[in-house]
């Protein structure tokens, strides 16, 4: 399918996780002859979570309604919402920032305030919680774009290693071939 | 020189085996030439392999010299190549000629040993690691009619696939 003619809605679902929730989803969305492009779905503090591009094949109202059963069957709370863009819009990484600290209040923050100031695009971010509920241990994963010099963002980033929080900026390669 | 056309996904083609080169002539110089033509058209691709223009030959294209950082053999042109070690093996992200706007995290090994011959027949053998070794290990697998998405563990994450043992 081109993407020039598609106008795209934004779904997101969240619900207590289980077996058959995307089954269920893309069958009724399916049925109404909305196409799907791009898709986040992650099971996060046990909720199964969906963010996923869906043609407005129709209109909002009829998907959803055609959607309502599955969502109070399954409890999802739903959300749709007209995006602009659409699909081959990738930017592809450079840069690469791996976080990790004993957890506490602000470390997003502070990490991705430095990076911002570096002109640093975050284009993919995930976050954990290990370690265990007395010591607990977060972790952050930032993939993204920025025309600094690693070298430059190593040094904005270094303060924070005062405060606990280990960082590294790694080149991101990827191969084309 | 001629630019030739590149076979994409879902193009079933690309699952074809290649054949060994038998023949080290002008027909075989003339095609590596065109397939290089082919490479450098593309978008900033570090190798292509004779598959991806549809000759199913055992021929493969591999160049990191425009990467002086890189520990890297120059420009490569690997006919009938074997790799006969592996060892180590590491996460990346690969893209890929015939896999137009995807990229995914695919796991290789790191450092390889490998034989090959080149263009006028003579056999040659090369240690690589890191990138080149991975750029190598690509572009092989298409020799053997698979992509790098037959090998995506995720498309973000450090994920690796439990080995399955029968």
């Amino acid at each position: 399918m081109t993407d020039k003619q598609v106008d795209w809605n934004l779904l997101t679902l969240v619900g207590a996780d289980r077996a058959g929730i995307v089954a269920r989803v893309t069958r009724v969305l399916y049925g109404l002859g909305c196409h799907l492009g791009e898709a986040s779905m992650i099971r996060l503090g046990g909720n199964f979570t969906i963010m996923l591009m869906v043609s407005a094949a129709r209109p909002n109202a009829d998907i959803l309604a055609a959607l309502a059963p599955v969502a109070a069957e399954l409890e999802l709370r739903v959300h749709l919402d007209a995006m602009s863009g659409g699909l081959h819009q990738h930017l592809l990484p450079n840069l690469q920032v791996r976080v990790t600290g004993a957890d506490r209040a602000g470390i997003v923050a502070d990490v991705t305030e430095i990076l911002a100031a570096q002109g640093f695009n975050i284009l993919e971010l995930e976050s954990d919680v290990a370690g265990d509920r007395d010591r607990p241990v977060y972790i952050m994963n930032i993939q993204g774009y920025s025309d600094h010099t690693i070298e430059s963002l190593a040094d904005a980033l270094a303060p924070l290693s005062e405060r606990g929080v280990a960082v590294d900026v790694a080149p991101v390669d990827v191969l084309i071939g | 020189m001629a630019i030739l056309d590149i076979l994409k996904l879902p193009d079933p083609r690309l699952k074809q085996i290649s054949e060994p080169v038998t023949v080290f002539d002008q027909t075989l110089r003339d095609f590596i030439a065109d397939l290089e033509a082919t490479r450098l058209a593309g978008p900033s691709a570090v190798g292509i392999a004779a598959p991806q223009v549809g000759r199913f030959w055992r021929i493969v294209i591999v160049d990191l010299s425009t990467r002086p950082k890189t520990p890297n053999h120059g420009h490569l042109v690997l006919i009938n190549p074997e790799i006969t070690h592996w060892d180590g093996f590491a996460m990346g992200r690969e893209g890929c000629l015939s896999v137009p706007d995807y990229t995914g995290n695919v796991i290789r090994a790191t450092q390889i040993r490998l034989t090959a011959q080149n263009a006028d027949g003579v056999e040659q053998e090369y240690e690589m690691n890191g990138f080149e070794a991975r750029a190598v290990q690509h572009e092989l697998d298409h020799l053997d009619g698979l992509l790098f998405v037959d090998r995506v563990v995720s498309r973000r994450t450090d994920l690796y696939r439990r080995k399955v043992y029968q």
